[in-house]
């Protein structure tokens, strides 16, 4: 990355570096501009310095121990990374899981939807000039991210979906915490919204900014609430349900002004529906029964069974030292991640190991946009611009 | 393990056939998934024809993929996957690359969104893309050698 073919010639542009390390490209992420006084002529994006090789490192590993690894992709919605996944490895197998393990499950991605878009709002307002929101938005997440440790151990990197089912039984007490979460919410958005959405500084920083048509959109394939702010009503989640989101009743909020207000309020509506998901999936949920699939040989046997039955300790030692094998083939899983389309292809050869794990991840094509979005605009409408797609960087780069 | 369907009677595969019938050198059919096998040369044209297609409107592309069969022949296998927004469909389609010339015809007057796939595919497989406009390394430093995701890469030692 060195040379910048300059559109208007080098006598009356300069070009600015952005990044890689800058507080608002959120994450190591370069960008090239190219000025013309405080016009953006063109901006370049230079990616991969968080390339970790994590598709490479996953056909060394076990189909059980590549999900550890999706954890680390996308820091703000583990869960949905998990899901993808093990979704996309359940088809493979042709798996059915009970129906408790995926109301949990649902349960689970949605409270990490509306703690993914906590962060993006909180750090989409201070790169704005709005310190309080920041601060509210870290407080809500916190009481998200003990439900998960309370779930699954683990606040962050949880891996707690696994293949067939949940990790473990989830501890008495959690559904009070969720319900808890559910009750104080909506007010807490209800002073987001205070604070934000008709706070004029907020609205000239963001109306008619950083626009993008419903046509370049498809074009470049965005997803996810950048695409929904653009007037298409895209998203996996009703278009290509999964994991019984069939059963579920909520709305897809979608604006047709393509620009930096319109993401905004699409993302703070979808935090309303996805506590209304919450509220459901809670009163759905069964008390007791399976959390895992019944597949011997893939999901590995309940502790106590394995201590009386020879059967279930054989499966147990095959599962953590062989792994279990798919049949051949390839499968492409898609799930609605906080940021858009994640999806999820597995290719399998029969061995214990994926052949080709690849995640098709929503911040790296959503990020094609930023170009369109900004150029022939204001050099602060790009701080803007990159703060509403929501990107995260761990995830382009993987 | 539901039944495999008639894949003549999907809407994509009738359409194609009556449009070009050379388009599709085979079909696969798993876990749902319908893979429409497509000869190196004719990938362009069929790209325009989906996405051009008032009834099968396959407009969005959700991703472009590679995977690498070593030491098998043909070698590459590049998978796209499309998206019907308005029939709410999916259709993947699969070229088969040789190992000696990895290279075929970029997609993206077609689906602008293909350029950062290339793109990530021409850095971490080496398969090139004729046409595109800046096919440069992406993820990787410009200096670095050969291409991670082939099977003959090593994961660790010295290359």
């Amino acid at each position: 990355m060195t040379t910048v073919q300059t559109a208007i010639g080098p006598e009356k542009t300069m070009v600015l570096n952005m990044g890689p390390q800058h507080p608002s490209t959120h994450g190591v992420l370069r960008v090239l501009l190219e000025l013309d006084g405080e016009n953006v002529v063109k901006a370049d994006v230079d990616i991969g310095y968080l390339h970790t090789g994590i598709e490479k490192t996953a056909e060394a590993l076990t189909y059980s121990q590549a999900i550890t690894i999706t954890d680390r992709m996308d820091y703000l919605a583990p869960l949905s990374n998990n899901l993808a996944y093990c979704l996309a490895v359940e088809k493979l197998l042709d798996l059915e899981i009970p129906k408790r393990a995926q109301y949990i499950r649902v349960l689970l991605t949605e409270l990490t939807r509306i703690g993914s878009h906590l962060v993006w709002l909180g750090t989409h307002a201070i790169d704005l000039g709005a310190m309080s929101v920041f601060l509210y938005c870290f407080r809500e997440r916190e009481e998200l991210l003990k439900i998960f440790e309370m779930v699954s151990g683990q606040r962050m990197m949880t891996s707690y979906f696994r293949i067939g089912g949940l990790a473990l039984e989830p501890p008495a007490g959690w559904t009070e915490r969720v319900e808890n979460v559910v009750r104080t919410f909506p007010s807490r958005i209800d002073e987001y919204e205070d604070l934000l959405t008709k706070n004029r500084i907020w609205m000239a920083r963001t109306q008619g900014v950083g626009i993008l048509n419903a046509e370049d959109a498809i074009a470049l394939g965005v997803s996810g609430p950048s695409l929904r702010g653009s007037g298409v009503d895209y998203d996996v989640r009703k278009y290509f349900p999964y994991s019984s989101y069939d059963e579920f009743d909520f709305q897809v909020p979608v604006r047709t002004e393509g620009d930096c207000f319109a993401r905004y309020m699409c993302r703070v509506a979808e935090m309303r529906e996805s506590l209304k998901i919450v509220r459901q999936a809670l009163d759905k949920i069964p008390a007791e029964g399976p959390i895992k699939a019944d597949a011997p040989g893939i999901v590995a046997p309940q502790r106590e069974r394995m201590k009386t039955e020879m059967e279930a300790l054989i499966y147990h030692f095959k599962i953590y030292t062989e792994g279990f094998a798919p049949p051949p083939g390839e499968v492409y899983q898609r799930v609605e991640s906080p940021r858009g389309e994640l999806g999820c292809f597995v290719a399998s050869d029969g061995s214990p190991k994926p052949y080709r794990m690849r995640m098709r991840t929503p911040s790296f094509v959503n990020l094609q946009a930023l170009q369109k979005m900004v150029e022939g605009r204001l050099i602060a409408d790009v701080i803007a611009s990159i703060g509403t797609l929501d990107i995260v960087l761990g995830e382009i780069d993987r | 393990m539901t039944e495999t369907p008639d894949l003549e009677k999907n809407p994509a595969v009738a359409r194609i056939r009556a449009w070009q019938p050379g388009a599709i050198a085979g079909l696969l059919y798993f876990r749902g998934e319908i893979t429409v096998l497509v000869p190196r040369v004719q990938l362009r044209a069929l790209a325009g024809f989906l996405a051009g297609d008032k009834e099968l409107a396959f407009t969005y592309l959700s991703d472009v993929t590679a995977v690498d069969r070593f030491p098998n022949e043909p070698r590459f296998e590049l998978n796209y996957h499309l998206l019907s927004l308005s029939r709410r469909d999916t259709l993947r389609l699969r070229v088969s690359l040789p190992g000696d010339a990895p290279v075929i015809e970029t997609v993206i007057p077609v689906w602008p969104t293909a350029n950062w796939h290339e793109r990530e595919i021409f850095d971490l497989f080496g398969i090139r893309f004729e046409g595109h406009p800046n096919l440069r390394r992406m993820l990787l430093p410009d200096d670095w050698e050969g291409h991670p995701l082939r099977k003959d890469y090593p994961t660790e030692g010295p290359r």
